[in-house]
């Protein structure tokens, strides 16, 4: 568990520099393809997961001026309205933190090595990657191109 | 000896998260398949063909033909799902 509250408290005080803080938070939704989901669990690769983590913040920095980055992922069993992960960055201006903010979730979510596996009335199954999440990145990554 | 770890789906499917296996013999990924399907049964080789399945040795994703060495770990996965 985190608290969202200490994590931007902690991202305010980390530098003076910081004009502005951008953030998201991921919480666990009741229903999933129009099933009611009971549960979640999540999986990693320990070590890997961490540094995939790492090499995702640091191209954010190469893209936008980034002052302070959090990134936090649960693991393990969740319930319905859990946090699952929190990103906020801190930057001189809104711009770059907004962007660096929606691009490390993006990337979060296609490169970090996590697994959902959600439990519903009919039994659990593994969540499969959606079509929408890498359309997100592509868009960064043709962005990059110009 | 190359440290073999599944996960997810992979790692319900084959029923074990991680086994080692002699590298005498094993130089690339499709051979460490062609190794494991003999020992443990051809439901390996089943599951870990398969266009859905990606491979990262030593902790970095690896595409197509790459080279395995005594010592590797090697990884099997289902298309990652976190955020």
């Amino acid at each position: 568990m985190f608290d969202i509250g200490e994590e931007i408290t902690w991202l305010r005080a980390s530098s003076h520099q910081v004009g502005g803080i951008a953030t998201f938070l991921g919480v666990v939704r009741d229903i999933n393809q129009e099933d009611t989901v009971s549960g979640l669990y999540l999986e990693h690769y320990p070590g890997m997961t961490e540094s995939q983590i790492e090499k995702i913040i640091d191209e954010a920095g190469e893209r936008w001026e980034v002052i302070t980055v959090t990134v936090i992922h649960r693991i393990g069993e969740l319930l319905p309205n859990d946090e699952i992960v929190f990103v906020g960055v801190g930057s001189t201006h809104r711009g770059d933190a907004f962007s660096a903010c929606e691009f490390i979730m993006d990337f979060l979510k296609t490169d970090a090595t996590f697994w959902k596996k959600e439990q519903t009335s009919d039994g659990s199954r593994w969540l499969t990657t959606r079509h929408s999440d890498v359309k997100a990145v592509e868009r960064w990554q043709e962005s990059k191109k110009d | 000896m190359i440290k073999v770890v599944l996960f997810a789906s992979l790692r319900e499917d084959l029923g074990v998260g991680e086994v080692e296996v002699a590298a005498t013999g094993v130089c690339s990924v499709a051979d460490l398949i062609e190794g494991l399907s003999q020992r443990f049964g051809e439901v390996w080789r089943e599951t870990l063909v398969s266009e859905n399945v990606l491979v990262a040795i030593n902790q970095n994703m690896v595409k197509n033909e790459i080279s395995v060495s005594d010592g590797d770990e090697v990884a099997f996965f289902p298309p990652v799902t976190g955020g």
